[in-house]
């Protein structure tokens, strides 16, 4: 399989991330689709790695070239699992301080 | 055209298809589930690309852990469904014309590299996405970052139990 359908596809799914994230008020949706955009990523990352392995593999037998890229997608997901905790959270208190996640109320530091 | 490539156009297709329904859907309920279709789909991706470990890290942890954690904030709340106004047409053209440029000048690019042209990624080979070279290699090059990473989740859980307390 060539690099270029990866790269297409995981392009698509991160511009399908960009519409949700520019044109949907719903700050819960907002937050679902930066989840979107980083799982986009992720499948590059490792379709990267395995190309990288494919090309270490013909001049070694046993390398293990390109496990770096997998290593660095564990700890993406680590990072997005803290993330979400944390912005949760706050998409809770600005829920109760203002019984609406529709980001456009949020512009009080135009003011 | 053989097996790995039709089930690659199949769950291509498939992940693209559940990413436009989360953002068509209008209840943000069902937004959640077609995103955690998107996710089995990237783990099936990942599993055509023999990461194993991701696989399943991703169902566990995205798919099991996260979108549950959604799901709660999401019936807590008890969001109505026309919470969200529809006068915005100009928003939606402006946002699809935006990222569509994007998308199409990212492929012409990605089209015209030549370096890129003959590259192939390894399909259902190679063993560096297996549990034991990945284990290895996360106690041994990568433990600092590991170790770093476990204050990362002790400090993001008590900035949410003090930001969830106000």
């Amino acid at each position: 399989m060539s690099i270029q359908y990866y790269i297409i596809l995981c392009l698509t799914l991160f511009s399908i991330g960009v519409v949700g994230v520019l044109t949907r008020r719903n700050a819960i949706i907002v937050f679902m689709c930066i989840e979107l955009m980083l799982n986009a990523v992720n499948l590059l990352l490792v379709a990267f790695s395995k190309m990288y392995h494919g090309a270490a593999l013909q001049s070694a037998a046993n390398t293990t070239a390109g496990i770096d890229a997998q290593i660095f997608v564990f700890f993406i997901m680590v990072v997005a699992a803290a993330e979400v905790s944390v912005g949760l959270a706050i998409i809770v208190m600005m829920y109760r301080n203002t019984h609406s996640v529709d980001i456009n109320f949020l512009n009080r530091l135009k003011n | 055209m053989n097996t790995v490539d039709v089930l690659f156009y199949l769950l291509s297709a498939f992940a693209i298809v559940s990413a436009t329904m989360v953002l068509i859907s209008k209840n943000p309920i069902h937004s959640v589930l077609w995103l955690i279709l998107v996710f089995f789909a990237i783990s099936g991706h990942y599993i055509l690309l023999n990461a194993q470990f991701l696989a399943i890290v991703n169902i566990i942890v995205y798919a099991g852990a996260i979108m549950v954690l959604f799901l709660f904030v999401i019936m807590l709340m008890n969001i109505k469904k026309d919470a969200e106004p529809q006068k915005q047409l100009l928003v939606k053209l402006t946002g699809v014309v935006a990222a569509g440029s994007l998308l199409t000048l990212l492929i012409a690019v990605v089209k015209q590299t030549t370096q890129i042209q003959e590259k192939q990624v390894l399909l259902k080979e190679g063993s560096i996405g297996l549990i034991h070279p990945l284990g290895q290699a996360l106690f041994t090059d990568y433990v600092i970052p590991f170790e770093i990473s476990s204050v990362l989740f002790l400090s993001a859980m008590v900035g949410a139990v003090i930001i969830g307390k106000k």
